[in-house]
Formats: C-alpha cells, structure tokens, sequence
C-alpha cells in the first residue's frame, strides 16, 4: 500500500535486524497507539532473532494480560508463545513502567540508607514522585538508562524498545530530564538550602522576598518540607544532573532511533512534526514516521461527487434504496481517504527526508499476540 | 438531525462543564461544540483551555490566545437565528500564578524577582499539584464572579451563564480535578489550601457536570468507564458521555446483517446503478459490496461497545464523524446536534 505522499518508505524489518540499532524509542501524542506500535515492534524484531526488552507505559489490560505483564512490578517478565521465525535465538521480555519505584530505587541506590529513609518518608518527596506532571517521562528516561546499563553489563538484551507517556506537549518529555534536573540544581534549591546551610552570604533582601512569598503561597508546612526534602536530596543533586546528561547522550547515540508515531489527523500530525522538528534540532536519531489508523483504502475509482449524485438519483425513487447506501458508505470513504492522504502529503511537504509507513485501522482492538503480529506486518509492508 | 424544540436540557443547572476523554477521541471539539450549543440568544459562554495547545485558536481559526478572555464566536443561532456569544481563555500557570501574587498579595515586582529565582518556574512545573490549582482556580474565578460588580478583583469583567472546560484527558482528570485534597495535605494551612478548597467546593456541587468523550471503541470505552468510577468515587458529580465520531447510519439493522451476511444481490446492485446511469461493471458491484462488508463489521464492533456505554446509565449523546474534518462550520453543525439532544 502506497502512503500516496511521496514520502520515502520506512522499512522497519531492516532497523529492526540492524544489529547496531540498540535502543527504539517511540513517541508522539496520546491515543494514537504508541503503546501498540512498540508492543508490534518489539514482539517481530524477537520473532526475527532480537533479545528484546520492552518497556510500556500504561497498556490496555487485556494486552498486558496476554504479554504476562499485569502486575506493575518495575522487573522485564519472558512474555510468553513467541513464534520465532529464524534459530537466532530470538527473546521478549517486557516491563509496565512504575514511576514511584523506579525513583525510590534512584534514592535508595544513590544515598545511604538512612538518608534515603528520611527522603522516602518526606510528604513531598512522595507526592513529587506518584504526582508531578514530568516524573513520569523523567522515569522512563532512567529505567531506559538502567536496562541499557544492565544490557550491556550481563548481555541479557540487544534491543531495547520504549513507549513513551502521553506527554501534555511534546516537549514534555524530552525536557523533564532536563527541567528535574536543572531545578533540583538550581538557584532556587540553593536559596533552600541556605538555611540549613547557615545564613551568612546568601542571606539578602532578594531571598527573605521569595522565601516570605513562597511560605505565603504555599504555607509555611509545605516550605518546611521542601527545605528538609532538597537538604536530604542535597547529596544527589550532582549525579541527577549527571544522570540526565547520561540519559541524553544515550538518546543522540547512534545505536537509538526515533520512531515518531502519529494519526492521520490534523492534532496528531502537528504534534508529530513538533517532534520530528524538536529531534533533528537536538540532533537526535530520527529513523522515521509511523501513521496509524490510516483508513482503508477505496477499493474503486468511483468518485466521491459520482457516488453522491448516483445514491440521490436512488434515493429520489426509493428512499429506502440499499444500494444508495453503499454508494453513500463509499463516497463517505472516499472523503476520508482523501482527507488523510492531503494531511500526510502537507507533512511530507514539509519534512521530505522524514520516512513513513502506513498502518491500515484494524477492526477491533489488539489483545494478543496474534493481533500484534498482523500490525508488525503492516508496519514492515512495502508500498 | 431533527430538532426537538420542546426537550428539555439536561444540565440546566449547571454553570460548570469540565469535558474530558481519552486522546484521539475528539475532546476539544466536543467541548468548542458544547460551548456553541450552550451560548443560545443572550447567553455567554466561556470556552477555557489548560494544556497550552492553543487547540481553540485553532478550530475556530483566530490568532493564537493571550491570558485574557477574548469573545471568539457567535454561539450556535436558535430557530429565530439568533445567538448568544462564545468568549474563549487560555490559561497557563504561570499567569495565573502571577495574576493570584498580584491580587492577593499585591506582588507586583516582587512577582518578577520570584521568576528570577525560578520560582515561578518551581511552582508550576515541580510543586505537586499547584499548577492544576492553580488553572483549576482561575476557571472557578470566572464561574464565581459576581454578576454586575463594579468593584474587587472582577471589576469590569464580563459574567458567564456558563463556563466550558477542555481538560486533561481521562487518565488524569481524577488527579487534575482531586489533586487539591493533595495539596491540601502538602499544605496543611495557607492560601494555596484555602483556594484549593474553594475550588474543590464547586467542582463537587451540583453546579459541576464532568462529561466525558468517547470513540466506539474498545481501549476509549474501558477509560471511560474507569474514569466514571473514579469521578464517583472522589465524589466528583459526573455528567453525561460524547460518543464521537460515529460511523454513518445510512444502513439499518437488517441491511447490516445481510450485508455482513453476504446476502447481497449482485443482479440487482448492477440494476440499481445503472439506473443511476453509474458506468457499471462486476468489479464496482464486488468493490462496493465488500467495503459495505467492512463497514458492516466496524459497526457491529461498535454496536458492543454502545451496550457498554449504555450500561454505565448516564445520559448520552451521539456525534458523527464528519468525513471532511473539523472546521468553524462543522462546530456549529455539532453544536446543533448536542442541542437536539437535550445535551445544551
């Protein structure tokens, strides 16, 4: 099937045997089937010989079910009835993201155990982890680091497949590292920490302004546990800094491509070419774009505007004409096609060196690995 | 679809619509659409968007919004052809927080000295929770304000009969909406607490209906019912369900069946189209007949899942899929129909 925008084609079966693609990181706005499309990848890169690990983050139940991953444990489980296709020894392995583990992990591995005890218990140290808008991606980004670290010390994995959180904007996720990691550095923390710190230099007209404002805003409580959460974190501030600038230097590496996933319509392409734009500006590795739900395709050259003055003709001497119908179903078709191939060719446009592959909409949900498999084949057809 | 004038509407003692669903379902659109059906003669409504998309600038085709309300439409026009007025406002918390500093506490420049320190950026990107109070607090502010004052922090403001609410998705609507009982633990006293509390008063009156859109399909329909539960459970009052994009209905029942069926007759297919002087030939009978088949299948699917819907015993409404897309023109289309429907 042709995407009909002149874009180049994606052929997803060759970045998936490229043994030097380590790491596939899926992105792009909510409900476009993100968590489907890096299930699909990874389930046909293990039938094709990879030792695959994928990470998700909130899978339909019936899907996490059938991959054996119900239990939101932070630990990669065998997910079971691989076909594999070659002897290469292909595996799966996949994982549901828990945000507030993987951050306690980060604390307990990070400081001594006393101090983690007393960072784990503080109040906003626990709505900060379960809460805040960013975690979420921001613990992505580590448990990716944490698999790759492990992969490549023990050999357990060759591929490393990851959905990301539906972010608010797409930027969302590429920054949370960043923003984590640039205010738990930042000058605010050190007017924080001052206190603790005893007062002397910093103490100016500036900080008791901004300190009397935020114990105002927030109330006096909450300023209290900010001070003691940031003086307990206080230790870790360098190697949260340092573990973003990992994190990110792991995404520009060459072994990891971008899959940017979309929907052919008009919010979701947007979001996409925000994405695809935000990581050739960042110099990250873009492998290409995939449209899912795309309709199906006409299976007639019968026109839109035909098949509406045919079914009118019908209908003006049988209103209850059936066969007005199917030409009212397929002038409907028509216009919907055409609408998705104008939005993908606008993209195309726009971002010609960007790859594409086009998955039909499937009829029903994907709830097992037999209906992973048919989108892994429609994702690796050629046009 | 018809009109019924006589129906009455569902939600008309509610001042607050909060419209939420899954991604992809269409939730901005139903909310813009729900604004135009709402702004009836005389009536004005106010569309506020949270998640800094400019999605409303967008569908109705203006420059994108400032932090200030801005009258962006006519309201879908009644039988007589006339129409109340649609005001649209983007909030961003950063705004709001120097707007609250502002009126509270009157931090003017000191405001900007917090921004200096990056506490502005501290308190809405990583404070738990006092970003979605404070857009949730600046929604309540403009369902609250007093009608026709001349003095306080509303002064000159326009008064709404309603305010329509595009919120976050499903997934964290219970936490965007509940969150303020979070901060309140976090701030045990303090203003953030007593807003948070104002606001949560409203959200749990029965002044507050909290809709939610859906797509007939599996994964949409399944978030939808958890977050009703969830709604419930955090005594949140909920409203009715947007079933979006609906499939065509131009075929009934029984020529759904035989289509699925393949009990077609191709002879008189054939006959039909040539009569509607369609260049006809067995290879556009068998097209037409077998994308029929696929439809045909596809609404089966989403017959099951409007059971589902149904079962959860609130009131729905149906919008369909326009094949040309969304545009001002289509808004007001959907308004109509919500209005038909008891929903406006």
């Amino acid at each position: 099937m042709s995407t009909g925008s002149g874009a180049p084609h994606l052929d997803v079966d060759a970045l998936l045997d490229d043994r030097g693609t380590q790491i596939i990181v899926c992105c792009g706005s909510g409900g476009v089937g993100k968590t489907t499309t890096s299930a699909a990848l990874a389930l046909r890169a293990a039938e094709r010989g990879r030792r695959v690990v994928v990470l998700t983050i909130d899978p339909a139940r019936r899907l996490a079910q059938a991959m054996g991953i119900e239990q939101l444990d932070n630990i990669p489980r065998p997910v079971p009835g691989l076909r594999p296709q070659s002897d290469g020894g292909g595996s799966l392995d996949a994982m549901m993201l828990d945000m507030k583990r993987t951050f306690d992990e980060v604390v307990e591995s990070q400081a001594s155990p006393e101090k983690a005890q007393q960072i784990l218990a503080n109040p906003f140290y626990v709505a900060l982890s379960s809460s805040f808008a960013g975690t979420q991606e921001y613990m992505a980004m580590e448990k990716l680091g944490q698999l790759h670290r492990q992969a490549v010390a023990d050999g357990s994995h060759d591929l490393i497949v990851v959905d990301t959180p539906p972010s608010r904007s797409a930027l969302d996720f590429l920054d949370s590292p960043e923003r984590l990691s640039s205010f738990l550095d930042g000058r605010l923390i050190r007017l924080l920490l001052a206190p603790a710190r005893g007062p002397a230099r910093l103490m100016s007209a500036g900080f008791s302004v901004v300190t009397g404002a935020l114990a105002k805003v927030l109330g006096g409580q909450m300023l209290r546990d900010v001070q003691t959460f940031v003086t307990a974190l206080d230790t870790l501030f360098g190697s949260f800094r340092q573990r973003a600038e990992q994190t990110f230097a792991l995404l520009q590496a060459e072994g990891t491509a971008f899959l940017v996933v979309a929907a052919p319509e008009p919010d979701a392409l947007r979001e996409a070419a925000y994405f695809v734009d935000r990581l050739t500006d960042d110099r990250m590795p873009l492998a290409g774009l995939v449209v899912n739900r795309a309709s199906p395709p006409t299976r007639t050259d019968l026109s839109a505007e035909e098949a509406i003055a045919a079914a009118d003709r019908l209908w003006a001497g049988d209103s209850s004409s059936l066969t007005a119908g199917l030409l009212r179903l397929h002038a409907d078709r028509v216009r919907i096609l055409e609408r998705e191939q104008h939005l993908c060719e606008r993209f195309a446009a726009a971002h010609p060196q960007v790859a594409t592959a086009l998955v039909p909409a499937m009829a029903g949900d994907v709830h097992d690995l037999d209906g992973l498999r048919a989108i892994g084949d429609a994702l690796a057809r050629r046009p | 679809m018809t009109a019924h004038p006589d129906r009455p509407v569902d939600w008309a003692k509610v001042r607050l619509h909060v419209v939420t669903g899954k991604g992809g379902t269409g939730k901005s659109t139903v909310a813009a659409a729900l604004a135009l059906a709402l702004a009836t003669s005389g009536r004005n409504v106010l569309l506020c968007e949270v998640e800094g998309r400019q999605g409303i600038a967008r569908m109705f085709d203006v420059d994108p919004l400032p932090y200030a309300e801005r009258r962006i439409a006519k309201g879908a026009p009644d039988r007589d052809g006339r129409a109340g007025q649609v005001h649209a406002l983007h909030i961003d918390a950063e705004s709001a927080l120097l707007e609250y500093l502002a009126m509270y506490y009157k931090l003017g420049r000191a405001g900007r000295a917090l921004d200096r320190f990056g506490v502005i950026d501290f308190a809405t990107t990583v404070a738990p929770g006092v970003r979605d109070v404070l857009l949730t607090g600046k929604v309540f502010e403009a369902v609250q304000r007093p009608r026709g004052t001349e003095r306080g922090p509303s002064r000159g403001a326009i008064t709404y009969d309603a305010v329509v609410l595009d919120a976050p998705p499903t997934g964290r609507i219970g936490q965007f909406l509940g969150v303020n009982s979070e901060v309140a633990g976090l701030a045990k006293v303090g203003p953030v607490k007593a807003q948070a509390d104002k606001v949560m008063e409203l959200l749990r009156s029965p002044r507050t209906a909290v809709h939610l859109v859906t797509i007939l399909e599996e994964m949409p329909v399944q978030e939808t019912s958890d977050g009703i539960a969830e709604l419930r459970a955090a005594g949140l009052p909920v409203g009715g369900v947007v079933v979006n994009l609906v499939r065509p209905q131009v075929l009934g029942a029984d020529a759904l069946a035989r289509v699925r069926d393949g009990a077609l007759d191709p002879t008189a297919i054939t006959a039909d189209l040539g009569r509607a002087k369609v260049d006809v030939d067995a290879r556009l009978v068998a097209a037409l007949v077998e994308e029929a088949r696929e439809h045909a299948v596809r609404r089966q699917l989403e017959d099951e899942q409007r059971e589902r819907v149904a079962a959860e015993g609130l009131p729905t409404y149906e919008l369909p899929r326009l094949a040309a897309g969304i545009d001002r023109g289509a808004l007001v289309e959907l308004a109509h129909s919500l209005r038909s429907q008891g929903m406006a």
